[in-house]
């Protein structure tokens, strides 16, 4: 109980460091934090439950006001905002990720994290986005993909990471990867 | 840790903090529900008033605070100028503002820890449900405290990495960062269960 809760908390922590340290911008122009890839890790290395738990605390925290999204963005404004669909996909694409890499038990950790964080943090992810734009900005669904679309590259990218990631992790300390413990 | 909330006292701040989230709900379905443009405008009078009320420097404050919602209330109306229909990007742009900075308002004007108390509140319920409730305030508490320890590792792993290398560090300080993490909740779960953990509760 412990060890779960602590976990859970210092993933949450981890998504806003993640937010706030290394941030670059592609050469389209588009800024892109870590923040996603913690999300993912959180599914990929806690597993489906605590991963969305740990973003929930997360979100719960932006919410009561810390500025904990990337940008230094929080308060409660961002939940009435035009990114608020993301927010509402975050812990579902970490239960997404978390439950398709603890389902692929059998399959190598890499491309199992691999898998779970692009389908979690891609397909579940935008289309809670897209929703929620279409609804703040009274557009149709084809027209609020238009306009988050070139973030996808970069998200294939954090993917990516957050599977070696999590394969490293497995490899360092294979207790505290709770979604194959 | 750094939050949100103003320095500036404002007469808002005495209000209990569950009256204003309820006021902000209700406002916030209120802005949802009208259409028209004139309604849009009074409503961001209304909220400009409010931001008003405790002097400019607060008022500043609050714009800087709304500035992610500037690029996408440009986008709608660039949009709807373009489609011939800038009558309805109006009202959506105007909406998103007056919601946003209402919100924002009363984000600047409540206080972290009695925003954490009408959570505790709201889920009290579930302690009749037999769900314990105080770990989740731990968690709260755990995780304010863990940003800026976390932080401080993560600005030094990239210090050290500086050092060593000509280049900016890139995503392999992820790893490193992740493990200090995951090293730290280990040992505070150890420090928890030695000190009788939550069972003594």
């Amino acid at each position: 109980m412990e060890r779960q809760i602590t976990l859970i908390a210092l993933f949450a922590a981890l998504i806003a460091v993640l937010g706030l340290v290394p941030q670059f911008t592609l050469a389209s122009g588009v800024p892109i934090t870590a923040q996603g890839m913690g999300i993912m890790l959180c599914g990929t290395v806690l597993g489906a439950r605590r991963g969305a738990l740990a973003v929930l605390l997360f979100l719960a925290l932006v919410a009561l006001g810390l500025p904990l999204l990337a940008g230094g963005r929080g308060g409660l404004g961002v939940f009435v905002g035009p990114t608020v669909g993301f927010l509402v996909g975050f812990p579902i694409a970490a239960f997404v990720a978390g439950w398709i890499v603890e389902r692929m038990r059998n399959t190598p950790i890499l491309t199992a994290a691999f898998i779970g964080a692009v389908i979690g943090g891609i397909p579940v992810m935008y289309v809670f986005g897209i929703i929620g734009m279409s609804v703040t900005l009274d557009k149709t669904f084809a027209e609020s993909a238009l306009l988050v679309t070139p973030f996808i590259p970069g998200d294939l990218i954090k993917a990516g990471l957050a599977a070696a990631l999590t394969a490293s992790l497995l490899k360092a300390r294979p207790a505290s990867v709770l979604s194959r413990g | 840790m750094l939050t949100l909330t103003s320095e500036i006292r404002t007469p808002y701040h005495p209000i209990r903090a569950g009256a204003k989230l309820a006021l902000l709900c209700a406002a916030t379905v209120g802005l949802f529900m009208l259409g028209s443009l004139g309604a849009m405008v009074a409503a961001n009078a209304a909220v400009a008033a409010l931001y008003l009320v405790p002097g400019r420097p607060f008022a500043r404050d609050g714009l800087r605070l709304l500035k992610p919602v500037w690029i996408f209330v440009a986008l709608v109306l660039a949009w709807h100028v373009l489609t011939h229909d800038t009558r309805a990007g109006l009202v959506i742009a105007l909406r998103l503002t007056a919601a946003v900075a209402l919100a924002n308002l009363v984000t600047m004007t409540t206080r972290f820890d009695d925003m954490v108390e009408v959570v505790l509140w709201l889920l009290s319920p579930l302690r009749r449900l037999g769900i314990r409730t105080a770990p989740i305030g731990f968690a709260i508490v755990l995780v304010v405290r863990f940003i800026p320890v976390l932080l401080a590792k993560a600005r030094s792993l990239i210090e050290a990495w500086r050092a060593r290398s000509p280049r900016r560090a890139g995503w392999q300080v992820a790893l490193p960062i992740a493990l200090v993490a995951i090293d730290d909740a280990e040992h505070v779960a150890e420090a928890l269960r030695a000190r009788g953990g939550f069972d003594t509760e």
